[in-house]
């Protein structure tokens, strides 16, 4: 906060009001703009596709926000801490089966699950407790197994969380008493409870959690050990506590994030939470910029949009003769590499976008500019 | 009887382990160079085995042919993998490298879904592999000896390579130290370019007696050999190339006596166990049984 007020007089700092302080604090209209923006950006969108009304777009668009959420959620703890994170899709599995198990009517799970204990099939909850519920069990579950892997770093980091994603894959995909084995679970009712206002509403949350994450002193502790571990811990950043709580907190948000998709998708396996869902997140994330939260965000956009137009493409393919399923895949893969190769750190090059990055390159801006020099050069030519 | 069973058991074990250990060490080659996890290694497999069916099932020739050119093929994908995705790499972060084998290894799957079909398809193996032949009693098909056998053919004609020609002296080196290895004169490119074709050669190796034992080809299968290799490169010590046969060797002897003593309801759960004994290990003893020179930066 270095702007010109924290330089005045004392007796007008001593009047502040706490609106002030607040405001000040999170700094809505200068660096914090990016919430306003992406959030702003978000709900026009979700508006306007509520205002066309064709059911087609809305379910492209609140599968858009889900995906959104868990993008989100997978940048908090990659991008600060440029560790990959491979076992976060395991976590939004977590979140998926505990959700829809909390929020199932007994009588359907009795019916849909039979092998199900009998003490699971008895809990009930509101649909919003059981959101609640999936995040704080993922959340339970990363906070007991990761404290002794937050050590790792590199390839050996990479290699364990890959580790774990296997393991807890495999405890969704075989434990039948709980997630219904290999074989689907349906969630059983006629009615997606999630709606385009409820993925949006949250996904407006998760934005300024995320944002405010990265902003806050354990963002920054987070982003000093990824770009110099040695400096990091020399000014006495305790490495593994700050890893910790970020992975924690991704992991909670990866819960929300599947509870939200299995209410969306209404049935779900094991296999929905694997290697190809983490690699569309991840081709989110890395051609939109990982180390920005308006890099998830755009390129969750940007992919989003490019999968549909290629899916349509492929149908079309496919209709007129062509085998051409799974070329999207293909597609986005060789985009990803090219990005990785010619700008690695995606389309936002690892900025926010600010007030201040749109005032650059507004035309108004520079054209005001080139008034001043021109002014200039007039006075001193007179 | 007991002999009988004792010998059983340790066949099962060497020849899992010598296939497991062929896999680790396709990915180890590539690792002690050049630091990348190659999650394409899977791929490059399933190339080699869609090889091995297209010529079988719609050539007539003879089968060591076939083998030869299934081979080859698994050096060509690892040698130009190499040249299109991974060099432009060289100087990035592991992370890239990581992300970028990924995204080849989901390109190549598509492919396969794509430009051959979806299901899985019966590679026509001879007929002398799967004979079942008989030593002290024990009944066991003729490949599980094949592939020890050409383990060990494989694994000496590697020492002495590494030991006593120039390249292999100049490939330790590298994997030692690349930056210095590289100021002593060793060229990058080219120790790289052999640590993908030693890397594909084994892959191919790897395809021939894989699909002798499944006895077909689809275009995941190169996920299970993948995990395998993880597991037993961790186990052995990711920087060193003993240590990853020595690992391919434990993963078999852990995965055999899991299969033997785990009650039935928790068998399908054995491969959670083993990847939480890999995560033990990476926590506890992350340079693996066997220590390499190189050492793993490790915070806390």
């Amino acid at each position: 906060m270095n702007s010109a007020k924290s330089f005045s007089p004392k007796q007008e700092s001593n009047k502040r009001s706490a609106v002030r302080d607040f405001i000040e604090y999170f700094d809505f209209t200068r660096k914090s703009s990016t919430v306003v923006f992406l959030i702003f950006i978000l709900t026009a969108i979700g508006f306007f596709i509520w205002w066309l009304n064709i059911p087609f777009i809305e379910d492209i668009f609140t599968a858009a926000t889900i995906t959104l959420i868990m993008t989100l959620g997978f940048q908090l703890y990659m991008g600060n801490s440029g560790i990959l994170n491979w076992s976060y899709v395991g976590y939004v599995g977590i979140g998926a089966f505990t959700s829809a198990i909390f929020s199932m009517t007994p009588a359907v799970k009795a019916m849909q699950i039979p092998t199900m204990y009998p003490f699971l099939i008895n809990l009930h909850l509101p649909f919003p407790l059981a959101l609640a519920a999936g995040a704080v069990v993922a959340m339970i579950v990363a906070a007991i197994v990761a404290w002794p892997m937050m050590r790792l770093s590199d390839a050996v980091g990479a290699i364990t969380q890959f580790a774990l994603l296997i393991v807890i894959n495999v405890m969704l995909s075989q434990w039948s008493q709980v997630t219904n084995g290999p074989r689907t679970f349906t969630l059983g009712g006629t009615q997606r409870l999630t709606t385009l206002w409820v993925a949006l509403g949250v996904a407006v949350l998760v934005i300024i959690a995320v944002y405010y994450f990265k902003e806050s002193s354990l963002g920054l502790k987070l982003r000093a050990t990824r770009d110099d571990r040695h400096a990091a811990r020399s000014s006495g950043i305790n490495f593994v506590a700050v890893r910790y709580f970020g992975y924690v907190i991704s992991a909670c948000i990866g819960g929300l994030a599947g509870g939200l998709y299995s209410h969306y998708i209404l049935s779900i396996t094991a296999s929905s939470f694997y290697m190809s869902e983490l690699f569309l997140i991840l081709s989110m994330l890395v051609i939109g910029g990982s180390m920005s939260v308006s890099g998830a965000f755009f390129g969750t956009l940007l992919v989003t949009l490019l999968r549909q137009g290629l899916r349509q493409a492929e149908l079309f393919l496919t209709r007129s003769g062509f085998e051409a399923s799974g070329s999207t895949e293909i597609v986005v893969a060789i985009m990803m590499i090219i990005f990785l190769v010619w700008q690695a750190d995606g389309i936002t090059g690892g900025r926010e976008l600010t007030w201040q990055s749109i005032k650059r390159r507004l035309p108004s801006g520079s054209k005001k500019r080139d008034k001043m020099i021109k002014n200039k050069k007039q006075e001193e030519e007179a | 009887m007991n002999a009988e069973i004792l010998l059983e058991f340790a066949i099962n074990v060497l020849s899992m382990g010598s296939l497991y250990a062929l896999i680790s060490l396709g990915l180890v080659f590539v690792f002690g160079i050049c630091q990348l996890v190659n999650y394409a290694y899977g791929e490059f497999i399933t190339v080699s085995a869609y090889v091995l069916y297209f010529l079988g099932a719609f050539t007539s020739l003879p089968w060591p042919v076939v083998f030869l050119l299934g081979i080859a093929s698994g050096v060509a994908v690892g040698f130009l993998s190499e040249l299109v995705a991974f060099r432009a790499f060289r100087e990035r972060s592991l992370d890239a490298l990581l992300v970028t084998s990924f995204a080849v290894s989901v390109i190549l799957q598509r492919l396969f879904q794509l430009g051959i079909s979806p299901r899985s398809k019966a590679v026509p193996i001879p007929a002398f592999f799967n004979m079942n032949i008989q030593i002290l009693g024990v009944i066991t098909p003729l490949r599980n000896l094949l592939i020890i056998g050409t383990t060990v053919v494989l694994l000496t004609a590697l020492v002495l390579i590494m030991k006593y020609t120039t390249l292999g002296v100049a490939m330790r080196g590298a994997s030692e130290n690349f930056v210095t290895a590289r100021l002593m004169g060793v060229p990058a490119n080219l120790m790289i370019s052999v640590a993908f074709i030693i890397s594909g050669f084994l892959a191919g190796v790897v395809a021939i007696f894989w699909s002798a034992r499944t006895g077909s080809v689809e275009p995941m299968m190169g996920a299970t050999p993948l995990l395998i290799g993880f597991i037993a490169v961790v186990i052995g010590g990711m920087h060193s190339l003993p240590g990853s046969v020595v690992g391919g060797f434990v993963y078999a002897l852990i995965a055999n006596v899991l299969s033997l003593t785990l009650p039935s309801s928790l068998l399908s759960f054995r491969d959670a166990f083993m990847f939480a004994i890999v995560i033990a290990f990476l926590v506890l003893k992350p340079e693996g049984l066997l220590r390499g020179n190189y050492q793993e930066e490790r915070v806390g």
